[in-house]
């Protein structure tokens, strides 16, 4: 009783108090440096939410309008803020709608925790209204869970789960609490997590590993860095800028490292994989060290393993040793996190610039301009292209915004054209491609980033998935920025069926309703375009525009992505049509 | 598929509820059989040893590890082929008790198993085996013919040849 009359000034004391599951819940998360939550309330979580609302000056609760917006916009505040995204359900279907933001993390590498409310344990196992194994579910796509059961357990365990969550390779975490647990009250004291002894978070560094490194470096007469998430998840861009500008290796970026080093750095060399530039794909065949730093070799970015830069050398700096040789055999691997690796092999390498070399990518940049990029950024046609918005968004925001992208041709569009001169600017759903991520987890950068322009780029097709969370916007005001670029056609799958299955769209044409009275409906500004001539002012009146603003682009309704490295081809099989 | 070979894979781990349904996800996930699975205290006190058993290539067998020991509640794990290892497996036999009356033969076949006798009682009697596979599947293919009433085999325990230091590792902690 005595806790609930202090909590309005409460801080953190290590003195213990007698208190309740729930209220040690909050607790944990305070002491975590958590102010704001997102999540959905149900009967198995109620006991927190009490509580949340007794904390509520303290901690912020984000009512999303479905659980899997929840857990996108934990991801969206987690990857532009580098902190732990908190998402929190109730039991049973609140738990499942969890799911799919919670393996997207995984697969994306995204600190989040999430917390679901569970039946009382004396019925468990008995099919109780709204039980749901989610430890079970979610197994295969949590970095860590755990079902807590005793009210007295709460503080160890969430402790371990926002450590794990945050260290190492970061990940989701799910911990699954009983509500018995909840109301049981017990001595709370709580203590940071900052080991466990079956786990090490970050293997230590090897010298000589960083010395064979930085032989094949010095030797590589056609060296070529390919750079992921690990760069920014790292916090070691300013490390990766030094190192490239010190061995002037051309460096290109796969979806997830964009953004962690400036577009228009001259040692950046655009874009590898599927729809990568043209450059970097080619001549990933043809460098003869390949660097890759804090990225996995995904098949989208490497096309058909038997025909990858087979004839390079290859230094995988990595902080996952489940990573090395798990697609690309390496021939030397530097394990640790990049940020104090690379720092590590800077007084290793020589100074260098292979001018010659970067202007192969220059050439080939050329070729790509005349062929895909011109008539994608200065079209002659009538028809708007998703190219030409985004070059109407980088001249009005000067490469400072947040993008957001859904999953598609518009993503493709967006990481292709988007320019940045922050990182941790890019946000798009990588590994898992979640169409309705964008969404949900710009309202969560945006929370993250208050300060920042935040512009969510949507198709369609994915606008629908998530549309409920207009409601968030209108709730809490947040000042997101949304472009959908309407083909009318679930234009990725559509591409595909153009190119590989002639032309039968089964099932992805889409007739769509008036987006503008809908956005409306929310009270949120907006406008849709048909022609050139009213994108410019169209861009900057949602710019200029305080709140959230709509923005329906209608773009041409079969234009195609390219390049393309169709599944299965070489990387040098790269198609500029 | 060439080079598959069967690997045991030992698997140090925490003792927590919910840990096998990590680690069998982890075969599930790419599709590789479990063939065997045992689970037991090790030789170190909390600490809990899955010797599992399955078919697949080397590369697999080395990402299967890298994968456990990813993790979090993993202290370590070990990928090692039949000849780096010591094993063995166990069998009980339930036969009617009649037939060892009735068939002389069943007599013979016990004693040159090398099985022993667990329990004789009016209707039934229980023997065990413990070998390698092929030790236990004749006695089971010999004892077939004589009313066997229900077998079972448990999943393979093996220990190493090479050192495991884990405890050295867990001290160093
Ligand atoms: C949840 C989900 N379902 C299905 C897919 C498969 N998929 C990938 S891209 C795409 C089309 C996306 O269409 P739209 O959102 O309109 O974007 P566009 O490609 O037209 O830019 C689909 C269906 C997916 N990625 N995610």
């Amino acid at each position: 009783m005595k806790a609930q009359t202090q909590t309005a000034n409460l801080t953190i004391e290590k003195k213990t108090q007698h208190i309740s599951g729930a209220e040690a819940v909050i607790r944990c998360l305070l002491a975590e440096g958590v102010d704001l939550i997102y999540g959905y309330p149900g009967g198995a979580i109620m006991p927190i939410y009490d509580e949340l609302y007794k904390y509520q000056d303290q901690l912020r609760h984000v009512l999303t309008r479905h659980e899997q917006g929840a857990t996108h916009s934990a991801q969206g505040f987690a990857r532009v803020t580098g902190k732990v995204g908190v998402a929190m359900a109730t039991s049973g279907p609140g738990a499942t709608n969890l799911v799919t933001g919670i393996a997207d993390a995984q697969i994306d590498s995204t600190p989040m925790v999430c917390i679901t409310g569970q039946v009382g344990k004396h019925l468990l196992g008995s099919d109780a209204f709204q039980e749901t194994d989610i430890v079970g579910i979610s197994t295969p796509v949590t970095k860590w869970n755990y079902q807590i059961t005793e009210a007295s357990e709460i503080p160890e365990v969430l402790a371990k789960a926002f450590y794990i969550a945050r260290s190492g390779r970061p990940g989701p975490v799910l911990i699954d609490i009983t509500k018995n647990a909840q109301f049981d009250t017990f001595d709370f004291e709580y203590e940071k997590c900052t080991s466990i002894r079956s786990y090490k978070a970050v293997p230590d560094i090897d010298k000589g590993q960083l010395l064979e490194a930085a032989k094949l470096i010095n030797a590589a007469k056609k060296p070529m860095i390919v750079f992921g998430q690990g760069v920014i998840l790292g916090e070691a861009e300013e490390e990766f800028k030094a190192f490239i500008e010190k061995t002037g290796i051309p460096s290109a970026w796969t979806i997830l490292g964009l953004s962690a080093l400036d577009s228009k750095h001259p040692l950046n060399v655009g874009m590898v994989g599927m729809h990568g530039n043209y450059g970097p794909n080619k001549l990933t065949n043809e460098c003869d060290v390949l660097i890759a730093v804090g990225m996995r070799f995904d098949d989208r970015v490497t096309g058909n393993l038997a025909t990858y830069a087979k004839q390079a050398k290859v230094i995988h700096f990595e902080i996952d040793p489940a990573e090395v040789d798990k697609n690309v055999k390496t021939d030397v691997a530097v394990l640790g996190n990049a940020k104090e690796t690379l720092a590590k092999i800077l007084p290793l390498v020589n100074e260098n610039s292979h001018k010659e070399w970067l202007q192969e990518y220059r050439s080939h940049d050329t070729i790509e301009f005349e062929k895909v990029i011109k008539d994608e950024l200065y079209p002659t046609k009538e028809g708007i292209t998703m190219g030409e918005v985004m070059k109407e968004i980088n001249s009005k925001t000067g490469g400072k915004a947040v993008i957001v992208s859904d999953v598609g041709q518009h993503q493709m569009m967006a990481c292709r054209y988007a320019e940045f001169t922050q990182t941790k600017s890019n946000i798009t759903s990588g590994g898992l491609g979640t169409m309705g991520f964008a969404l949900p987890a710009a309202i969560g950068a945006k929370m993250g980033a208050p300060d920042r322009e935040v512009i969510a780029i949507i198709g369609d097709g994915g606008y629908q998935m998530t549309i409920q969370e207009l409601g968030t916007i209108l709730q809490t005001k947040a000042a997101v920025k949304i472009v959908v670029l309407n083909n009318e056609f679930l234009g990725m799958v559509r591409q595909w069926q153009q190119l590989f299955f002639d032309k039968r769209y089964a099932s992805t044409e889409m007739v769509n309703p008036d987006f503008i009275t809908i956005a409306k409906g929310y009270h949120i500004n907006a406008k849709r375009v048909t022609k050139r001539e009213e994108l410019a002012s169209a861009v900057e009146e949602m710019l200029s525009t305080e709140g959230s603003y709509f923005l329906e682009v209608c773009v041409e309704k079969e234009n195609n992505v390219f390049p393309m490295i169709p599944t299965g081809a070489s990387v040098s099989d790269v198609r500029l049509s | 598929m060439a080079n598959q070979k069967s690997y045991t894979i030992s698997v140090y781990t925490e003792n927590n509820v919910g840990l096998l349904n990590r680690v069998s996800s982890i075969f599930l996930k790419r599709h590789i059989n479990i063939e065997s699975l045992t689970t037991s205290q090790s030789e170190i006190e909390n600490v809990n040893r899955f010797v599992i058993v399955a078919t697949m290539d080397d590369s697999q067998a080395r990402k299967i590890v890298g994968q456990l020991e990813k993790q979090i509640e993993v202290i370590k794990a070990y990928a090692h082929t039949d000849e780096e290892t010591i094993y063995q497996e166990s069998a009980l036999f339930k036969v009617a008790s009649d037939s060892l009356f009735d068939e002389r033969q069943i007599q013979n076949i016990i004693k040159d198993s090398h099985a022993n006798i667990v329990t004789v009682s009016r209707e039934f009697f229980v023997i065990e085996k413990t070998g390698r596979r092929h030790e236990t599947e004749k006695l089971y293919q010999d004892l077939k013919p004589y009313r066997l009433l229900q077998f079972v085999r448990s999943g393979r325990i093996s220990v190493t040849k090479e050192p495991m230091n884990i405890s050295e590792m867990l001290t160093a902690f």
